[in-house]
């Protein structure tokens, strides 16, 4: 199936740019491994950054620079051979933080039968997987600013649109959105908020502090 | 903190059509072969030059890149922030890596400079946000190992006429989008800044991934 819902113009400039906090970052990068369409994009605004390594002046190294990093070349191995894509949910940027694929996550319940999974990134936002069971609604996370819910495997549905695998979500607190997920199978997402998530429709306020393991 | 302003835009253009796809890439490569002489009279072809890197591991290339990319990769780092030792030592690894994945560059779907690029911008989070850089999924197929020299000028001479558009839009927008990429603006900002003719660079390379996709097909 075609990949309907994509990445916004800036969040793809602010990644090629290098400016957004990590938790983004691993679901732009996320979704472009799987769409090719907004893989085209982030190279075109990295080619901006091209224009502007070309235009930025130059300053000059220090003496013997050459030889210092022809010796820093020598002083390593060479690089791996690229490795054949392996066949799994998890696209390869998101394996490497999972430490796996599906299996190797290690959820913890959130209340309704919904499981979640912090990923370690620095501290500026949040990203998690979600693991909805089908039919129920995704916890209404009360986010400030910016989220995007990415879509791994199952599907939900949000205001009339269907989100399926590849599919990015990309809301701000003004949305009152209630994705709810398909009947059926589980429904796991990979979501990056600024901040702490607080899950206000499942749990008192107090709580949010312990969710954050 | 970013912002709703990062939703104000969405995709822009619907996909090229299979046919479309091909008349583009028919009017590109005409276009490659009658400017073919000019560009090269302009300077040195520096696909060329990584190419030798990769395949011969060509010292004298190498240094030809090094003079030319190392002293814009140091004068960026500055720019976004790095002290004069900081740079100095990233240009150098930065130019290291370069070496090391020169087999990972395909010319069909960057330029050198926009290649570069990357490599200094994942090198200066690293080094100056301390944060892990979350890179896409390389394909798994690579670049083509004997790249069409039309894909390569036509990227080439996308990349030049993108700066050529820049350079002519108003100081305002231009400042802006530059301190998007040196990184002294702020993600509400940077939606202000994506007004960019991108549609041919974005054609092409969504061109290259199609052509990948299909040879491995
Ligand atoms: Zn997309």
């Amino acid at each position: 199936m075609a990949i309907m819902h994509h990445l916004t113009d800036s969040l793809l400039m602010a990644h090629a740019a290098g400016q957004l906090p990590e938790a983004f970052g691993l679901v732009v990068a996320t979704h472009v491994s799987l769409c090719d369409e907004c893989r085209a994009r982030l190279a075109a605004f990295e080619t901006v950054g091209g224009v502007m390594l070309d235009g930025c002046g130059e300053a000059a190294m220090s003496e013997g620079s050459l030889e210092a990093t022809l010796a820093r070349i020598a002083g390593r191995p060479p690089e791996a051979p690229r490795q054949a894509p392996r066949p799994g949910i998890f696209p390869a940027p998101l394996r490497d933080y999972v430490g796996g694929d599906l299996g190797a996550v290690r959820w913890r319940g959130v209340g309704g039968g919904v499981r979640q999974a912090i990923i370690p990134t620095s501290r500026a936002a949040t990203v998690r997987l979600l693991h909805i069971p089908g039919g129920m609604a995704v916890p209404d996370h009360g986010h400030r600013g910016i989220e995007l819910t990415l879509v791994l495997k199952g599907a939900f549905r949000d205001a009339g649109d269907r989100f399926a695998r590849g599919d990015v979500e990309v809301a701000t607190e003004a949305d009152r959105h209630t994705p709810v997920a398909e009947p059926g199978d589980a429904c796991i997402c990979l979501a990056a908020t600024e901040g702490p998530l607080r899950f206000t429709a499942l749990l008192p306020r107090l709580a949010q502090p312990f969710l954050r393991i | 903190m970013l912002t709703g302003t990062l939703l104000a835009d969405n995709v822009d253009a619907p996909l090229l059509t299979p046919t479309g796809a091909i008349e583009a890439r028919q009017r590109a490569s005409a276009r490659g072969r009658q400017e073919l002489a000019a560009s090269q009279a302009q300077g040195p072809d520096w696909v060329a030059e990584v190419l030798a890197v990769r395949d011969r591991r060509d010292q004298r290339a190498f240094a030809a890149l090094f003079r030319h990319f190392a002293p814009r990769v140091k004068s960026f780092l500055l720019r976004a922030g790095a002290g004069e030792a900081l740079a100095e030592e990233c240009a150098q690894e930065v130019m290291a890596t370069l070496w090391h994945k020169a087999h990972l560059f395909d010319p069909a779907r960057a330029s050198v400079s926009t290649w570069v690029y990357t490599i200094a911008r994942n090198r200066r989070i690293d080094a100056l946000r301390r944060q892990r850089r979350p890179e896409p999924e390389e394909l798994p197929w690579g670049p083509e190992p004997e790249p069409d020299p039309d894909d390569a000028l036509v990227m080439q001479q996308e990349t030049e006429r993108l700066g050529a558009a820049i350079a002519r839009l108003p100081d305002k927008q231009r400042d802006l989008i530059e301190r998007a990429f040196y990184g002294d603006l702020s993600h509400s900002e940077i939606a202000e800044a994506t007004g960019l003719p991108l549609g041919t660079i974005k054609s092409r390379i969504r061109l290259a991934l199609e052509r990948l996709r299909h040879q491995l097909g």
